[in-house]
């Protein structure tokens, strides 16, 4: 562990690989596009940002969370209600999703923080269940159908954003506003703290930090931008659905930043980059992709638990 | 016929027996995961993936060998919690100088593997299950019907449910496992084989769930989703009652069957969700759980 500070740059104060890691990506999306599916593209976007947004409390706040399907789910029947039934512009839609994913990781945070641990982790898996049940049966969410045919309304009610090629500058725009707001979350003194609860918790009560409250914070900001994920998910989909909110998905995005490692900044986009390029080549196996992520899992948890990211940052001896 | 609460009666009872029999599975299984964590350290994730497979293993110890449920009841949980002694040996056991994290990612992997497994092999359909002859029709108790086998099931399940509770805190063997459980380092001193002893109650955990399966195969349908859903209310039901305790785990288990039983009837939109009300509940109360030890 070397203590000299990073050389940043003068304005951002980011590290100079970190920002051509970001300049890569920028330039890797802002191109792919014309050689790939957009609507591929959109999703691995959607859910690196969800898995980043879950890494920040599992990487950086040390909290495993086995509910944020809760959050990436509301936000996406909130998203798509707000579209087709009330015929909100998409940004205000995924204002929304974004607001009551934050409402509800205020909620079950606040129940949730009072466990440790794997309690911790069983007690938001039941929350998340409890979610599930009542987007099973609440009477605007279809049951079984979920939203279907989720209409992408007018951009601020004025551009017309329908084709997937126009909405993919919208998810663009979103997904690295939301990435680079964690990035600079875990980078901040308000990350710094997170990392000292983490190591040691009793440590930092006898700093004299409230480690209640600074674990709240980070669990709400995870749901919120879990759920601007999900809200973006929505309408790229232009489908809300059970598959959205059942705790499969919660162990989804573990496995995406378990696989990418998750006290790294970038391990979690390439680990959700690798899982949806995986269903989607795969899908025709049926529950073979199950077992393939299951077998996964397995493998990183034996294996290489620092992730594909995390050892190439072991490797290079840098912080990713 | 009489009411209750404006209820009919046979209505009101259908529903807390079934309440009972739900609080059955939940018992045992939370009492499985309760054993095991007591001395692994370990959240079980596969316990319901366990517990499918039970159920599966009965089934296929009928159609293709021809060997019936009673038999089943006792091959079932031997050959699957061997199943689980050769997971502790293989991946378990390299895990626990880790945080108790891994443990729960590498039984989730665990899980999704075997749910999978079977899921390409006998589809998500279900397979029937026959009541054994033994215990098909019911009595008439006056008040209700009883069907004879979720009779049994009940009585079974208290009678296992009290055995464990007996064997763990009233035998010497117990006393071992719970000693291992306070210090391992000591009892590993005195001469016992702590590794063993961790490897066997992690098959004694599993072999509970599988049995919980077997008694599950005839009521519901044999399929490779029963036991994912359900673990999910079953970590509810542990947090709940407080895992350090096994007495916990049972009297928890059963009383939430009923309540969800009652909920049924009641307000049918809730039963689905109450448990996970009452945790939140106990949560705000008690976060160490109902009969859990303050952390």
């Amino acid at each position: 562990m070397s203590f000299s500070r990073p050389r940043h740059t003068a304005d951002l104060g980011i590290p100079r690989l970190h920002l051509a890691i970001f300049a890569g990506l920028l330039a890797f999306f802002a191109i792919a596009p014309f050689f790939l599916y957009p609507v591929f593209l959109m999703k691995v976007m959607c859910f690196a940002l969800f898995a980043c947004a879950f890494n920040l409390l599992l990487g950086y706040g040390g909290l495993l969370s086995f509910g944020h399907a809760a959050f990436f789910g509301a936000a996406s029947y909130v998203s798509a209600h707000a579209a087709k039934q009330w015929g909100l512009s998409p940004e205000l839609c995924v204002l929304l999703g974004t607001a009551a994913s934050a409402v509800l990781g205020l909620a079950i945070g606040s129940l949730a923080i009072r466990r440790q641990g794997i309690y911790f982790a069983m007690v938001t898996l039941a929350f998340a269940q409890m979610v599930y049940f009542i987007s099973l049966q609440a009477p605007f969410t279809g049951g079984e159908d979920g939203i279907q045919a989720v209409p992408r309304n007018m951009l601020f009610g004025l551009f017309d954003i329908s084709s997937d090629s126009a909405f993919y500058v919208f998810v663009f725009v979103i997904v690295f506003a939301g990435l680079f707001l964690i990035y600079r979350i875990i980078h901040s003194p308000f990350g710094q703290v997170l990392k000292a609860i983490r190591e040691n918790e009793p440590r930092s009560v006898s700093l004299g930090y409230e480690v209640n409250r600074y674990k709240l914070a980070i669990f709400v900001m995870s749901a919120t931008l879990a759920g601007t994920a999900g809200a973006t998910k929505a309408l790229v989909f232009q489908l809300a659905s059970l598959t959205d909110v059942h705790w499969a998905m919660s162990g989804e995005v573990v496995l995406m930043s378990l696989l990418g490692g998750m006290h790294t900044v970038f391990g979690p986009i390439l680990g959700a980059a690798i899982i949806v390029t995986m269903q989607n080549y795969f899908a025709g196996l049926g529950a073979w992709v199950t077992v393939l992520q299951g077998t996964i899992f397995v493998i990183a948890v034996m294996l290489f638990r620092e992730g594909i990211i995390g050892v190439l940052g072991k490797l290079t001896r840098k912080q990713l | 016929m009489f009411e209750i609460f404006g209820i009919p009666a046979a209505a009101l009872f259908g529903q807390l027996l079934l309440g009972l029999i739900n609080g059955s599975f939940y018992a045992l299984l939370s009492l499985g995961l309760a054993v095991i964590f007591g001395l692994l350290n370990i959240i079980n994730f596969t316990h319901g993936a366990q517990y499918m497979m039970g159920a599966f293993v009965a089934w296929m110890l009928l159609t293709y060998l021809g060997i019936d449920y009673w038999w089943a009841l006792i091959i079932v949980p031997v050959v699957v919690g061997a199943f689980g002694v050769v997971i502790e040996r293989l991946m378990i056991s390299r895990l626990y100088h880790l945080d108790h994290l891994y443990g729960l990612l590498l039984t989730f992997g665990l899980a999704l593997i075997i749910q999978g497994l079977f899921r390409n092999q006998y589809g998500v359909s279900g397979l029937p299950y026959s009541i054994p002859s033994q215990l098909q029709g019911g009595t008439n108790l006056g008040f209700m019907f009883l069907p004879n086998y979720r009779a049994w099931v009940v009585v079974a399940s208290v009678v296992v449910c009290f055995g464990t509770w007996f064997a763990i805190e009233k035998t010497r063997l117990g006393a071992y496992l719970r000693a291992a459980t306070e210090n391992p380092t000591m009892v590993g001193a005195f001469g016992i084989n702590v590794p063993r002893l961790v490897t066997l109650t992690y098959g004694f955990g599993v072999g509970l769930a599988a049995l919980a399966g077997v008694l599950a195969a005839p009521i519901y349908s044999v399929n490779p989703n029963m036991g994912a859903d359900l673990i999910i209310v079953v970590f509810a039901v542990v947090v709940i009652g407080g895992m350090g305790s096994i007495l916990g785990a049972i009297v928890t288990g059963f009383g939430l069957g009923i309540i969800e039983g009652f909920t049924r009837v009641f307000y049918p939109e809730a039963s689905a969700v109450v448990i996970f009300v009452i945790m939140a509940i106990v949560l705000m109360i008690k976060p160490q759980g109902l009969f859990g030890r303050a952390v």
